[in-house]
């Protein structure tokens, strides 16, 4: 069965994040009163699994082998519709 | 640990590319001039993903050098993709040839596939998971120019380098801050009393560029340019000696006419350490 998953991989807190703070700053030049940007990268993901649980467990060791890096990354994610 | 590289095997490099990188053309031809054999190789052709007479065993090699680029399009992470392939069918072969002393070297993407898959800064061994991460320039651009760099480690193979030697040598990269994100402070400490960092970048004059731009190009921790395994035969640095071999390549060379690159002293110095057979 096909599932479609969503991973959302954001900086752990306190990681410099130069892309949003140069998005910020630009933002406010344009004369937004815009104080903190965050740089999120969302994948969306089809995969064949024969459960939810399945889809979610292959995900995950998809996102510990490649997709994220857990010394400046946090992952979450989920299934979107069966 | 002793590098059972002796008398009479030959010593050949291993430029490992694969969709993307770019600097192996340079890369082969710098261990060329130094007099080292080079063979560029394909990543397929390691993991037997060719016909049989393509194949190669890295076995056969004594030093793996992993060039830079921008593997599969720098995608997900800079290296991860790379990184992964190598993991999921070298894992045991790349664990031997380290363990047998031989060398391992990563510039710029090579630097960041090899801390993506574990053998940088390795504290225990090779890590399942990255311990730490070259990831954007603080200053949200892509630096591409030379840089100066001061050699303080005691890795073997950058022995003949000299300590406290300042070398111009550029960059080009978008990730090369190097960090240990909450873990700063922690391994830095260890990363120093392992005398796992190689090569810090400094100002022109050697002293300590504090984290200062544009000495320091990305906002790198402790000016961190390159660091080596705690054995000290897997090297990553994310400036480019392939680019600096001859004089003419330097980039003050119509004041200087300095006769050789700066970069050349790093690849003779991998040549000396083969020599030697540490």
């Amino acid at each position: 069965m096909d599932y479609k998953v969503e991973v959302r991989i954001e900086l752990k807190q306190g990681v410099i994040d130069a892309e949003g703070e140069t998005i910020q700053k630009s933002l406010k030049l344009l004369g937004y009163p815009i104080e903190k940007v965050s740089s999120v990268k969302v994948y969306i993901i089809e995969v064949k699994a024969i459960s939810k649980e399945d889809a979610e467990k292959k995900i995950n060791e998809a996102c510990r082998r490649l997709l994220a890096n857990p010394v400046i990354q946090n992952y979450s994610l989920s299934v979107k519709n069966a | 640990m002793g590098c059972r590289i002796g008398e009479g095997m030959k010593m050949r490099v291993c430029v490992l590319f694969m969709e993307g990188t770019n600097c192996e053309d340079e890369t082969r031809r710098a261990f060329e001039q130094i007099g080292l054999e080079a063979e560029l190789v394909h990543l397929k052709q390691l993991t037997g993903d060719v016909i049989p007479e393509l194949r190669r065993n890295l076995g056969d090699y004594s030093v793996l050098m992993i060039p830079g680029g921008w593997s599969a399009g720098d995608y997900v992470r800079a290296g991860a993709i790379f990184a992964a392939r190598i993991k999921s069918k070298l894992r045991e072969d790349i664990k031997d040839f380290i363990e047998d002393g031989k060398l391992v070297l990563g510039v710029c993407n090579g630097f960041q596939v090899l801390t993506e898959l574990g053998l940088l800064p390795a504290f225990e061994g090779i890590s399942e998971t990255p311990e730490a991460a070259l990831t954007n320039n603080a200053n949200g651009r892509f630096q591409c120019r030379p840089v100066y760099l001061k050699h303080t480690g005691k890795c073997r193979f950058t022995e003949k380098i000299g300590e406290d030697n300042v070398l111009q040598i550029p960059v080009a990269h978008a990730e090369g801050r190097f960090t240990f994100g909450e873990n700063d402070e922690k391994y830095l400490e260890k990363l120093i009393e392992n005398e796992q960092i190689v090569f810090r970048y400094c100002r022109a004059d050697g002293s300590d560029a504090l984290g200062e731009f544009p000495w320091n190009p990305n906002g790198s921790l402790y000016d961190i340019a390159g660091i080596c395994n705690p054995e000290k035969n897997v090297l990553g640095m994310m400036p480019h000696p392939e680019r600096v071999v001859d004089g003419i390549q330097q980039a003050d060379w119509t004041r200087k006419k300095k006769g050789r690159g700066d970069g050349r002293i790093f690849f003779e110095s991998i040549r000396e350490c083969l020599k030697r057979g540490f």
